[in-house]
């Protein structure tokens, strides 16, 4: 154990976790307003990473101006896969619009892996670091962080201020009630998937700045995903972005008490307590 | 008039279903006389088909390393077919067929599809799939049913500790991968006395490191920190803030490439001022040069590189025939077939099936156990390397001969980032050197 590395490794969670929550909110979003257990979420992130790879290595285009192509083809990518994938299940029980989700996840998979390979690809960005004693900050890390605030931000005015947000809301609330006050809730729906599916992809290319990637990573930050949304409440964006900077900070903290092997235990362990003993999590309201 | 074309038909759909279901076919030619004036003998040629299977990884994390596995063994059937088969002492001539499937990275794939080649494809020899997680599966099954396997692509020493008799590896295992980067990073700073010893807690590496860090302490150094990591971990900043705190000289270790390259970034980013860093795996592949400057200095082993210099000659000075293809006639054919150079990985994949092939033309034939025996005696040198396998009932069919290179990634005088070979010294293409 070492407490010299205890400041540096808090931080260095924090600012990652801001990240693993955005990667969060969609997930929570999608399931919120329809109830559907998105498992298409991690391949989404993948495509993320290398929509935000393709356009810098192929075009030359700053990854952070990636990120808005990753954004408006995730909710053109989401509102297609809604259409095709999951409107004609919506209304099936939960295991059926699982499936739907789980069939899309294999498609994009399986593309990418024959488009890609599954060779580790990076994108080369560097935006300099701040150090002080043993602290570094490095500039993609902060950036992520801002982005991360700023779309989180963007969404709770859109989902609260405009009225698309607010028949958003209405349909997650009662859908029935929603359609008799003239709300297209099919359109609701398909563009509550787009959104959800748009923040995964940004998600993706904020991790593509910080770390390596392949077609198949997209299938550990479904499962931090599942974990946070647990943590922070289903369906609560809120919870999402705090359970994201709690899963990071813990990530970042523990390595300084135990073995690096062990972290993925104590996360699993804290999701099961979690179930055991507050099931609406952080956030969530007792039903 | 109809009758005789649905005759024809049936004739022809027989034919090609025979033709499908494929298995050991033998057509028997007369060979040419060897002169005008004698009289025509009669000695035949027996053409036999030698079913060889394994299987690959079309999809699935090992998709890139096997797939160039695959183009290794491809470049070797087309390079014997067209030289005309296997040629046996008895005028027996071999012509290698191979067939294979997807076991998409999934060792439970693997069991299923060694089992289908072994009992429904009836395959005579097997070659491995990549990685040594599916290798030992496979080693397994062919063991269990007899069938003498030459493995490429997998470096476990586990497996090969195994006692079995019928699997033969051509890799270097894995307790060497590392021993060579400790003493070329004693060559190059002997006064290098902490080092950290981090790995992904696989099969693979956990072996590497097994055999590292006690040959790294029985050269006087002193191990500061050793640990291990989960299969899958993205961030490694936490790992090397507690890395730095234990204030390392150097750092050995790793796991696979996508681990392997964030590891190689994040170093770099944090600004870790460690003198020689050695990764597993990542670094001699050439995606590796994407992390930009973070590559630089990073020294990885590799089984092979196109720049290695294993000739007729070197083999002279060993006392050991040289077999086979040379370097450089492989790396053309292997560009002119694939459009793209070979990695260690085709090599592999070629020098298992140039084993198998010398093997058989030794025995002087495809019984298993003549091509056992023959395995068994196997000594040589081959574009690949020096190859022999150990007779030890413990370790029989273990590698012992082989030896890693070792690359490092140095900007030229182009200022590009591209791989060296920098250890062992008498096979370099360039000086190693202490990260800046």
């Amino acid at each position: 154990m070492s407490l010299d590395a205890l400041i540096p490794s808090a931080i260095d969670g924090l600012m990652l976790g801001f990240v693993y929550g955005l990667a969060a909110l969609g997930l929570t979003l999608i399931f919120g307003v329809m109830r559907v257990i998105n498992l298409s979420h991690g391949p989404v992130i993948a495509l993320g990473m290398f929509v935000v790879y393709v356009l810098f290595t192929n075009f030359g285009i700053n990854p952070y101006l990636g990120l808005v192509a990753a954004l408006l083809f995730g909710l053109v990518f989401g509102v297609v896969e809604y259409l095709i994938a999951v409107d004609r299940v919506i209304n099936e029980p939960e295991l059926t619009t699982l499936l739907a989700t789980f069939s899309v996840n294999l498609m994009i998979v399986g593309i990418a892996t024959s488009v890609f390979t599954t060779t580790p690809r990076a994108v080369d960005v560097s935006l300099g670091s701040v150090s002080a004693g043993n602290v570094t900050i490095l500039g993609t890390h902060a950036v992520s962080v801002l982005v991360a605030i700023l779309v989180a931000v963007a969404l709770y005015g859109f989902l609260f201020r405009t009225r698309i947000g607010k028949s958003i809301r209405a349909v997650a609330n009662n859908r029935s009630a929603a359609e008799l006050m003239g709300i297209d809730s099919r359109r609701m729906l398909a563009l509550s998937f787009g959104i959800g599916t748009a923040l995964a992809m940004v998600s993706g290319g904020l991790l593509s700045t910080l770390f390596s990637f392949s077609p198949l990573s997209g299938a550990g930050y479904e499962v931090k995903s599942f974990v946070i949304v647990v943590l922070g409440g289903l369906g609560n964006p809120t919870g999402a972005l705090l359970g994201g900077v709690v899963l990071g900070l813990l990530e970042g903290v523990s390595t300084v008490f135990i073995p690096v092997s062990w972290v993925p235990v104590l996360e699993y362990v804290i999701f099961i307590l979690i179930l055991l003993l507050r099931p609406q999590g952080l956030l969530g309201q007792r039903s | 008039m109809r009758a005789m074309r649905q005759i024809t038909a049936l004739a022809t759909a027989v034919g090609l279903l025979a033709a499908a279901c494929g298995g050991t076919t033998t057509t028997t030619t007369p060979t040419a006389t060897t002169a005008a004036t004698t009289a025509p003998t009669t000695a035949p040629t027996v053409t036999k088909t030698l079913n060889i299977g394994f299987t690959n990884s079309q999809t699935g994390a090992q998709q890139v390393a096997s797939t160039k596995q695959t183009e290794g063994i491809k470049l070797w059937v087309d390079q014997v077919t067209k030289a005309g088969g296997i040629k046996l002492k008895d005028g027996t001539v071999l012509m290698p067929k191979i067939t294979f499937y997807d076991d998409g990275s999934a060792v439970d794939r693997v069991q299923q599809l060694y089992t289908k080649l072994i009992n429904d494809d009836k395959v005579d020899f097997l070659l491995s799939p990549y990685s040594s997680g599916l290798v030992k599966a496979a080693a397994v099954l062919s063991e269990q049913n007899g069938k003498v396997m030459v493995t490429a692509g997998g470096a476990d020493d586990a497996t090969m500790e195994s006692g079995f008799t019928n699997i033969y590896q051509v890799y270097t295992p894995a307790s060497k991968y590392l021993t060579g980067a400790i003493d070329l990073m004693l060559k190059l700073d002997p006064t290098i006395k902490k080092i950290a010893i981090v790995n992904e807690k696989d099969s693979f590496s956990t072996s590497v490191v097994a055999a590292a860090k006690p040959y790294a302490e029985s050269k006087g150094l002193q191990v500061v920190l050793s640990q291990g990591y989960d299969t899958g971990t993205a961030d490694f900043a936490p790992f090397i803030n507690q890395i730095v705190a234990a204030a390392p000289d150097a750092l050995i270790g790793g796991g696979h490439l996508v681990d392997g390259t964030t590891f190689a970034k994040q170093m770099f980013e944090k600004g870790v001022k460690f003198r020689f860093v050695s990764l597993l795996v990542a670094p001699p592949e050439p995606t590796f040069a994407d992390i930009g400057d973070a590559a630089q200095f990073i020294v990885g082993p590799s089984q092979w590189e196109t720049q290695v210099k294993y000739t007729e000659a070197s083999a002279k000075t060993l006392n050991l025939p040289y077999y086979g293809i040379t370097v450089d006639a492989f790396t053309t054919a292997y560009k002119a077939m694939f459009n793209a150079p070979p990695s260690y990985h085709s090599a592999g994949g070629y020098a298992a099936g140039l084993v198998l092939q010398k093997a058989l033309e030794d025995a002087g034939s495809s019984d298993p156990a003549k091509v056992k025996a023959a395995l068994d005696k196997l000594d040589l040198i081959t574009f690949f390397g020096h190859l022999k396998f150990s007779t030890e009932t413990k370790t029989h069919g273990k590698q012992i001969a082989h030896d890693m290179v070792y690359v490092q990634w140095l900007k030229g005088t182009d200022g590009k980032l591209a791989t060296q070979i920098v250890w062992p010294l008498e096979a370099k293409s360039a000086d190693a050197q202490l990260r800046r």
